[in-house]
This record gives structure tokens, sequence and C-alpha cells, in this order.
């Protein structure tokens, strides 16, 4: 056996091609590094540190697990209010007070746990807290005067007109008008009934021995009926409105798709080179396709609710009009890639132009076309969101507008959790049809 | 495609004297069935379409003469500005760029976390086969969070600008790519994995010298594919969030008449960007798969 030295030009080339693959190598990497590079210098993301608010993030992470209840007290009148998240709709009515807030109309004591006790009297506020001492405030001449055991820590700010204390308990502030006090206290508040329900406050075990064998509270009706529509017409967090808002988003995304799918299908038809012997026509309709599909749905969204007006029909209208661009274009090309013999064969028993289509045509592509339509179902389940923000329907809207009051955080963790349980449910429902539609 | 048609065997075959009933027996029981599924998507689709007016501020045949009104009272407004077009394309020149700036960074930030998560959460070339699972779920999870969630929580905590349009996108490409990255590798040959773990490569050298060749034409041409979803993307969420040409475009709808001068002038550029987008990714995409 012996061994050839390769051509030297073989050689030669080879170094050559590896040399090459190596400046390819480095040089590919160094590219997206400057252009990275250059992004972030116009995105401005030294600045970005500067400008972000962690203590947003605080406020966001602390409100999607806990919730606050304010207690307050107007230091011109003396009235004592406690409401929970300081809203109208949560307040305690009259007379009744959480178990850590007692007063006696002069003097209100409010126990936030731990050895950590706010006390407002007629003189002032003074807060105990826990390993450190008691901090009081008290105005004087209409000025705000602080005393604390040894020099102002960092997390008491106070001016002659306002005094923030902020501890692991909870938060005091006290300003000229008014004094209030923040509990937090893990969970979402009233998430099934509100205060003003009978059925507030009992555990879940004395909900289950109510609505079985309980006596009835309203007497038209069972306790378990009762308990169904308070927990639906629940004020706070309005159970109803949000389901009708999500059913409304799939609405958007069912009928866009499919509308688009009906609207495309025949187009697809006219568009593909083995149906249509008609050359321009073939032409203008794929030039239609590229438009409406180049339009894109941001635009037609606009357009749409310009006609239409805000709301769930205008996001269908929309989605079908980006959708049947799409559609229209993989249609024909899946119709161009069918088996021309099925064909042949309708062919040959004398079928008209329909009929082999209806029978040569349509078995063939059915499960291509129905699975790229679920796949499309599944992405607009996700657009109808961000379009139903733009036109104002569905889920889309309530995220949108419980994030823009940047109050009601709670909410805003519901509503992402019911969006991404709703499309992990699509997800799974058009993979199952998928399988079940396309393997038999 | 013709055999998934055909679905399974239908079991024993009939006796010969009785196939022709049979056959037109069941060629009557599949149209019946077939009849009736769709005169149920009919109704569903009609049910649905009449609650969605129902809904909705106008309905859709009132609201159907008007289609036309708002592009035509667009259009003279910019017609008879034409003389500024220009110098207003000019302006909005740079949201345009900052917009594709957020779909390109978006798209590779998103591509590089996605071949990491397809890599470790491909069966038979992961790190970790025993975290596979996690990285699968965490994978579902990103694709699941739609995009404008994530923008506008980001908005609110770092404030406005194209970065947390650009990290939402990046967020969900990498799930979405992830998925399909994933399916791709599954298929890959493992041979020349095995000789590199013959000759004691990392799990690093492994993969970068043993998988990502045989992927990189398809995992390109995903990526492709999502650059160009992305430019939309990234045009939506400026229009309910900040950033971009979408948020100009948001400004001047807002304004409405009298500058729908500008909106014209930004549906022009986002037209032409996205078409350009679309011919180049398509012409790249068919050299990947055809093998140049």
């Amino acid at each position: 056996m012996t061994f050839a030295a390769p051509a030297p030009s073989l050689a030669d080339r080879i170094t050559r091609s590896f040399g090459h693959r190596r400046r390819l190598a480095i040089a590919v990497p160094a590219a997206i590094l400057v252009y990275l590079v250059y992004a972030a210098i116009s995105f401005d993301l030294a600045g970005l540190a500067s400008r972000a608010r962690w203590d947003n993030a605080g406020i966001l992470l602390s409100d999607f697990w806990s919730y606050k209840t304010h207690v307050t007290r107007d230091n011109r009148t003396g009235v004592l209010t406690v409401a929970i998240e300081g809203e109208v709709r949560g307040s305690y009515p009259a007379g009744t007070l959480p178990d850590w807030v007692t007063t006696d109309g002069r003097v209100t004591t409010i126990d936030l746990g731990r050895g950590n006790v706010v006390t407002y009297d007629p003189a002032g506020m003074q807060y105990v807290i826990a390993g450190y001492g008691t901090v009081g405030v008290t105005p004087v001449d209409g000025r705000l005067v602080l005393t604390t055991p040894g020099p102002v820590p960092g997390w008491i700010s106070a001016s002659d007109n306002k005094v923030a204390i902020t501890t692991a308990a909870g938060r005091v502030n006290y300003s000229r008008a008014k004094v209030e006090t923040f509990r937090y206290e893990p969970g979402w508040e009233m998430f099934f009934f509100t205060l003003d329900s009978p059925f507030y406050g009992k555990d879940p075990v004395e909900l289950l021995g109510l609505a079985l064998a309980g006596a009835r509270i309203d007497p038209a009706r069972a306790n378990l009926a009762l308990m169904a529509s308070e927990f639906w017409g629940n004020r706070m967090w309005h159970h109803a409105d949000v389901a009708w808002a999500l059913s409304e988003t799939v609405l958007m995304a069912f009928l866009g798709t499919l509308g688009a799918a009906v609207i495309a299908l025949p187009l697809g038809f006219m568009a593909a080179a083995n149906m249509m012997p008609f050359g321009p026509l073939r032409f203008a309709l794929r030039r239609v396709f590229d438009v409406i599909r180049g339009v894109d749905g941001l635009i037609w969204t606009i357009l749409l609710s310009r006609a239409f007006g805000p709301g769930p029909m205008t996001g269908a209208l929309a989605i079908m009009a980006t959708d049947t661009g799409s559609f229209g274009k993989l249609f024909s090309e899946a119709l161009e890639n069918i088996d021309e013999r099925q064909v042949e064969g309708i062919r040959s028993t004398g079928a008209n132009g329909l009929l082999r289509a209806r029978f040569g045509v349509i078995p063939q592509v059915t499960p291509v076309l129905l699975s790229q339509v679920l796949y499309y179902l599944e992405a607009n389940t996700r657009s109808a969101t961000v379009i139903g923000a733009i036109v104002g329907g569905g889920i889309g809207l309530l995220l949108t507008q419980a994030i823009i009051t940047q109050k009601d955080w709670e909410e805003v963790a519901y509503y992402i959790v019911l969006i991404v349980l709703m499309v992990m449910a699509m997800d799974s429902l058009s993979g199952w049809l998928r399988r079940k539609l396309i393997r038999g | 495609m013709v055999d998934i048609a055909h679905g399974p065997d239908p079991g024993p075959h009939p006796a010969p004297t009785d196939g022709r009933a049979a056959y037109l027996d069941m060629v009557r029981r599949k149209r019946m069935y077939g009849g009736i599924i769709l005169a149920m998507f009919v109704a569903l689709m009609a049910s649905g379409f009449l609650l969605a007016q129902e809904r909705n501020a106008g309905d859709f045949l009132s609201g159907l003469p008007m289609l036309g009104a708002f592009p035509a009272e667009m259009l003279s407004e910019a017609w008879a500005n034409r003389s500024e077009l220009p110098g207003l394309v000019v302006r909005f020149l740079p949201s345009l760029i900052e917009t594709l700036n957020i779909a390109a960074v978006a798209t590779l930030i998103g591509t590089l976390g996605a071949t990491m998560l397809a890599l470790l959460a491909t069966r038979g070339l992961a790190r970790w086969p025993r975290l596979i699972s996690l990285f699968r779920r965490s994978m579902d999870a990103l694709r699941a969070i739609p995009e404008i969630v994530v923008a506008l929580v980001l908005i609110f905590i770092i404030g406005g600008g194209p970065v947390p349009a650009a990290i939402a996108i990046a967020l969900h490409t990498m799930g979405a790519l992830g998925k399909l990255f994933s399916e791709v590798a599954e298929n890959a040959d493992l041979r020349p994995v095995e000789g590199l773990v013959s000759v004691g490569a990392t799990w690093g050298q492994r993969m970068w010298l043993g998988v990502i060749p045989q992927v990189a034409p398809n995992w390109m041409s995903y990526g492709l594919m999502r650059l160009e979803i992305n430019v939309r993307a990234s045009a939506i969420l400026g229009f309910v969030g900040e950033g971009g040409i979408g948020h100009d475009l948001k400004l001047a709808m807002q304004w409405g008449k009298g500058r729908y001068d500008q909106v014209v002038a930004i549906f022009l550029l986002l037209l032409v960007a996205i078409v350009i987008i679309d011919r180049i990714s398509d012409r790249l995409r068919r050299r990947l798969v055809s093998g140049r």
C-alpha cells in the first residue's frame, strides 16, 4: 500500500478554505458583537440604569402576592377609615374594623404584628418599632416634629409637611391633612367575596358547611347559588367581566383565523399554478396577497377600527384581513405541491374542474391546510391580546387599563395568569385537534 | 402528504359481493358527517360573528361603507401636503430604524438564547439529560406569555424606550425558536457527535463542531422567518407601549385630523420596510434550504 502525497494544489485549496472558514468564524461573531454594541449605544443602555425604578419592581412584586390595608385618620375631622387597597369598594363599613385595629374614638391602636404597634392619638402618632424604639410625630404650630430614639435613620424621610416611615411590618405616612398606615398581608384580598358579602372572611371549611348544610342566608336561594352569584358578581375583581373579556379574545382569534381561511381557500385555488391556467389573474392574486401581508396587522387594525369602531368584531376583522394574505400564499403553495396522479384519476372519469378539485385535491391538502390554520389559531390567540389592546376589546384592554393606572397590580397579575392559561389551553387544544385530524 | 390523508387501516375487507353496497353506505355516512360538521361550523361562525358584532361599537353593515372613508380622508390630506411628505419620511426614518433595531436585537439575542435552550432540551444532546423537561417547560412558558405583557410590565419598571420592547420580543423569540430549533436538532445525525466524544471533546465542542454545522441552515431559515415576525411585533409594541415608529404612529393618530400626512408617511415607511425585509429573508431562506 502506498500513500500518495496530495497534490500541492489540493493542499493549497484546502488550507485556503480552512483559512477562509476560520476568518468567517471570527468575523461573524465580531460583526454581531459590533452590532450589539451599536444597539446598546443607540438604545441608551447606560442611561437606563439610572432611569430604572427598582422600587417600582418592589411594588409590583409585593402586589403580586400581597395586598395592603390602609388605616387612615383625617387629622382635621378625626374620622377613621379602614380600606383595603385604599379603595372605596374595599372600605370596611362604619362600626366594623379588622381585628388588628382598635379604637375608642380618640385613640386608635394598630397592631402590625411582631411587637410593632402604631397609635394615633389626639396629640399625633406613635410607632413602636420592635428592636428599634418609639418614633413619634407631633404637629406643633402647623409643622411636624419627629422624635426618634437616635439620629434619623435612612428609612424615615421627614420634612415639615410630611413624614414617611417604611418598615418591614408596614408603612406610615404622616402629613398635616391625614395619617395613613399600610399593613401588608399575603394573598389577593376579597378575591372570592367582597366585604359586604355574607361569606366574607369565612374559611373554606365554614363555607363548605354553609353550602351543604347551613341555614339559608337568602331565603329565596340555596347558599351555594348565592355563593356562586356573590363570587361571579364580585365588585372588586369583576370575575364575570374578566371571563367575558377572555372569551372575547378567544372569539376574535377564532373568527379571524377561520374567516381568513374560508376566504383564502378559493383565492388560493385561483393563485395556484396547477389550478388556474390564466396567468395574469394568478400573478395579480399573488401580488394582492403580498400587499395584504405587507400592510401589517397594525395598519389593518387602525384602518378597520376607524370604520367599525372599537370592539371584538373589529379585532376579528383585523386578524382576518392580515391572515387572508398569509393563508392565500400558504394555501396556493400547498396546492402546487399536490400529487397530480390523484387528479389524473378523477379526470379519467370525465369529472369537471370543480369535481376534480373536490375529490382529487381537497382530500390531499386538507390535513396540511388544517394544520396551518391551527398553527395560526394558536398564534392569533396571542395576537388577539395585543390587537384587543388597540381596538379596545377583550382581555388585552383590561390588561393595558390595569397597567396604565399603575395601581391594581394584583389585578395585572391575575390577568397575566389568565392570559397564560388561555394561551396554553389554546395551544394544547390545537395540538390535540391537529393530531386527531391528521393522524386519523 | 398522501399517506396521512387516508387514515388507519379500515379493518377486514368486506366480502366482494356486498362491496358496492358497503362502499356506498360508507360514502353516505361520510357525507353526512361532513355535512353535520360543516353545518356546525357555519352555525358557530355565524353566532360568533353576531356575538362579536353585538359587543362592538359599530356594526358590520353600517361600517362597511365607511371602510374607504378614513383612508380617503387620510390620503387626500397627505396629497394636499404632498410637498412635505419627503421631509416627513426623513423625519420618521430614525424611528423606523429604532423599530428595526428592536426587532434585530431581539431576534439575535432570542436566537442565541433559543440555541442554548434547544440544545439543552433535546434528547441525545442535552448537557444534563435530567433537566430536559425543565428546559422544555421554560420554553413553553416563554412562548405562552404574550410580548405585550412583558413589555408593559418592563415599561413600568425601567421606563419607556426601546429596551422593554426588545427584551419582551427576545424572550418570546427564545421560547418560539427554541421549540423549532429543538425539533430540528432531534433529527440531527449523532455520528459526528459520537466521533467527537471519542476524541475527548467537551460538550461545547461537540455541539459547536458536531451539531451546529448540521442544523445551521434550518435554524437560520427559522431565524429569518422570526425576524419578519419580530419587525411586525416591534411596530405593534411601539403602538401599545413605547419606542420606535409605532409610538410616533400612535401620537399622530391621537392628534387626528391635521396630522394624517404624518400617518401616511409612517404607513409608507412601515410598508416599504416590511416588504423589503420579507423579500430579502425570502430569498435568503430559499438559498439556505436549497443549499445555495
